[in-house]
């Protein structure tokens, strides 16, 4: 089947543009692009496979004198050296050409991505069923790349290749304590094997990228225990999914600084200090929201009489 | 200098016009040419879209598959499951006819966006379950290529149902119910309800129970476009028109007890075209019916109900146009972020809306004082009558507040038993019908269209069993009543 003309022609100029850019970032040593989620870190992710070298930029070339050209409109045609052009737009053509299957890769590439955070998540059922929920969960956190601390020991973190010990094993009966689960892919389905903990008392969840509003509303069960939660810098959370945060009445200490997804982060943090009264709530100061009107502006407060 | 005039007449000049150029092409690409030549002559020829003398693009095909009457929520997740089920791809063509673009009128949009699992039926409890799962997982069921993912800003704040003593064991048995099917709903007393939401009054309520997960409140217009975008990206097509007529044949024949039935079949639909009296036939195989309020004027163009009363003939579609009127008030003394969708015994409701104090609410009034559901007019009257005073008694806040707003939308209300009509006619035998559902189709919609898809291309339910919920129910007098409806 032909594909369309136009749209095609889009595609392929959206490849090429972000395949320049991911190549500057390159340059700079910047790798945040790669960690991008969504659609943007797949393009790049699939730019950068598909294009592995730079894109051939345009060079200005003395004018050479060959036997075919006379004249003054002769030298109108040495804009490029021919040679280079020609790659760089055939390239682009030859994608164009193919825009279903490009679309069909990206397609591919979006499922491995989605498929790779689900295996993470799995739950580890015979683990559970053998040592228990505490080990099935403390697992889970060290495999995870989080870090995990059980009742009357130290943290339990993994090296820097991966590699945890294995002797928590043998604690079957020892609840876990506190779970640092910060920047792990922890989503949905992986908070079954959390949900588990049932003297968890302390949480951190900072800069989870899939943790989001239908998580928290999961966090009820562990009301009776939890005493500290922290959700710094979690991109999908927003004050709705900290409206079910209500539950958890032995809440000490809550962090939610620095989320992008709430609206207005001084009210939020307002109403959030009204909704649980005898925590602590560390978010966005209160007054960041507020404007100063004209006659409002801050004047040092020596003299009572006006200026 | 010959050779130079040569060349710069038949050279690939500023002025120059080589050999075999013309408007914008070249030669050179024969194949390409030669394939958009075919194309045009075999649109030109009898049978192609192209018509030479006007432009017809606003008329829907000649023939359709199936064709959903009704482009709400409802009719839109019929079309999406029929095109996901469809073996193989893109087999079926499905041409969805909605008369008014702007949703204008449509219950969809006016609705107040809830979604819970407290039903007494247990497959309203199965039904909300899987839309619940649809919704958190709307982006991977809804993604289009290159689109920005939907967020339907689902608040997870739970649902809490208010019980007098008259209605506590009825909602303990509802609890049950729900539990067994999967919701996670807890009850709890006037003491625990006090020490959990200090600003409710208690008195008057004997038990509540509260949903703890999978309940809130999102917003529909978000998931209305979601559905749209996805369904025009996999082929359905849509028109705007008002449908007429339906044009059916009829066939005399007996059952096995030896009684006579007359079975219909319906060919075609007129399509009107909007503020035009040009129509459009078109041959369709299947029709569904998903016109949410006005399904009722749809069924008996298609002749359900004309016939001698107290037979299968003469019954008619029980759904009903009955509007209701959405308050939105201001209240700075108001309960706080944790306010779940609270349903007083009373029937009256209210919700948070945003986080700067405001709530929605309001209440169903009774058989006697249905309003008139030619216009949506609101009446504040009635909200200074019969919603304020139970609010005002629920929540002692609520004695001074300001009315910000206000809007009326249509339920599609059964009036035998409040509960979905879902399924195909016994008569009629290609009408399908997905509507009824008196205020709760928003959050059943994806479930309620996979089943009817199931229906349409299986032949029975396969994943939820809706069987109860089928037309004849209306015949042989077996009502699924519904009791927490609101």
């Amino acid at each position: 089947m032909q594909p369309i003309r136009g749209r095609d022609r889009l595609s392929a100029l959206r490849v090429g543009l972000a395949s320049s850019w991911e190549w500057d970032l390159q340059r700079k040593g910047v790798r945040e692009g790669l960690e991008k989620p969504g659609f943007e870190g797949l393009r790049t992710l699939q730019a950068q496979r598909l294009l592995s070298h730079p894109p051939q930029s345009l060079h200005l070339v003395a004018p050479v004198w060959n036997g075919g050209t006379r004249g003054i409109s002769g030298l109108s045609r040495v804009v490029a050296p021919k040679g280079n052009q020609k790659k760089g737009r055939s390239l682009l053509q030859f994608l164009a050409d193919r825009f279903y299957d490009v679309e069909a890769l990206r397609d591919h590439l979006l499922r491995k991505r989605v498929s790779k955070v689900h295996q993470k998540n799995r739950p580890f059922n015979h683990i559970n069923q053998r040592y228990g929920p505490y080990v099935a969960g403390a697992y889970f956190i060290l495999k995870q790349g989080g870090a995990v601390r059980f009742q009357g020991r130290e943290w339990s973190r993994p090296n820097q290749r991966g590699h945890f010990s294995l002797d928590f094993l043998k604690l079957q009966a020892v609840p876990v304590e506190a779970v640092d689960a910060s920047g792990c892919a922890i989503n949905y389905q992986g908070l079954d094997s959390l949900l588990a903990l049932k003297e968890l008392q302390s949480l951190w969840l900072q800069r989870c990228p899939h943790v989001d509003d239908w998580c928290l509303s999961r966090l009820h069960p562990l009301a009776s225990s939890l005493q500290e939660l922290s959700l710094a810098g979690c991109p999908r959370v927003s004050e709705r999914g900290l409206a079910c945060l209500h539950h958890l009445w032995n809440l000490r200490r809550l962090d939610i600084s620095d989320l992008p997804a709430v609206s207005s982060p001084g009210l939020t943090r307002i109403l959030v200090e009204e909704m649980l009264p005898s925590c602590e709530v560390l978010g966005a100061d209160w007054a960041q929201d507020l404007k100063l009107g004209p006659e409002e502006q801050p004047r040092d407060t020596a003299g009572p009489t006006p200026a | 200098m010959l050779r130079r005039t040569l060349l710069l007449g038949l050279g690939r000049g500023p002025l120059g016009r080589g050999l075999g150029t013309h408007r914008g092409g070249s030669i050179l690409d024969r194949d390409g040419k030669m394939s958009e030549i075919k194309k045009k002559i075999r649109s030109i020829l009898p049978g192609g879209d192209w018509n030479p003398l006007y432009d017809t693009s606003y008329l829907p095909p000649e023939s359709s598959d199936v064709v959903i009457v009704g482009g709400g929520v409802l009719g839109l997740s019929v079309a999406y499951w029929l095109k996901k089920l469809e073996k193989p791809r893109g087999a079926i063509r499905v041409l969805v006819v909605e008369r008014d673009h702007t949703y204008s009128r449509a219950s969809t949009v006016l609705s107040v966006g809830g979604i819970r699992q407290q039903f007494s039926v247990p497959e309203n409890v199965q039904l909300s379950i899987f839309s619940i799962d649809f919704l958190r997982n709307i982006n991977e069921y809804l993604a289009v290529a290159d689109d920005p993912p939907l967020d339907i800003q689902f608040n997870p704040s739970g649902y809490l149902l208010l019980a007098s003593e008259k209605g506590a064991a009825i909602m303990e048995n509802n609890v049950k119910v729900q539990r067994q099917e999967g919701a996670k709903v807890c009850l709890m007393s006037p003491e625990q309800l006090r020490n959990k939401f200090p600003w409710i009054n208690t008195e008057g309520v004997a038990l509540a129970s509260y949903g703890m997960e999978h309940e809130g409140w999102f917003d529909p217009w978000c998931l209305l476009q979601g559905l749209r975008r996805k369904v025009q990206s996999m082929g359905v097509l849509f028109c705007r028109g008002e449908v007429t007529r339906f044009v059916s044949s009829s066939n005399l024949m007996k059952t096995a007890s030896g009684e006579e039935v007359n079975l219909k079949r319906i060919h075609e639909v007129h399509v009107k075209i909007d503020q035009s009296l040009e129509y459009q036939p078109v041959e369709c195989a299947i029709v569904i019916n998903a016109a949410g309020a006005w399904s009722g004027q749809v069924a008996e163009l298609a002749g359900i109900g004309k016939g001698p009363p107290g037979t299968l003939q003469g019954t008619k579609l029980p759904v009903e146009l009955r509007k209701r009127y959405v308050y939105l008030w201001h209240c700075p003394q108001g309960p706080g972020l944790e306010t779940p969708f609270v349903i007083d015994p009373s029937g009256t409701y209210f919700r948070r809306e945003g986080l700067g104090h405001n709530y929605l609410g309001g209440c169903s009034p009774t058989e006697e004082e249905e309003p008139d559901p030619g216009n949506l007019e609101v009446d504040h009257d009635f909200f200074q009558d019969r919603v304020w005073p139970p609010l005002a008694q629920r929540v002692p806040a609520f004695e001074t507040l300001k009315v910000r707003s206000a809007w009326a939308g249509y339920y599609d209300y059964n009036t035998f038993d409040q509960n979905g009509v879902v399924g195909p006619h016994p008569l009629v035998i290609n009408m399908y019908f997905a509507t009824g559902f008196s205020g709760h189709g928003l959050q059943q919609a994806p479930a309620v269209g996979r089943a009817v898809a199931e229906m349409v291309l299986e032949g029975h339910f396969q994943t939820i069993n809706l069987s109860s919920f089928l037309f004849s129910r209306f015949y042989s007098g077996e009502k699924v009543q519904e009791h927490n409806i609101i």
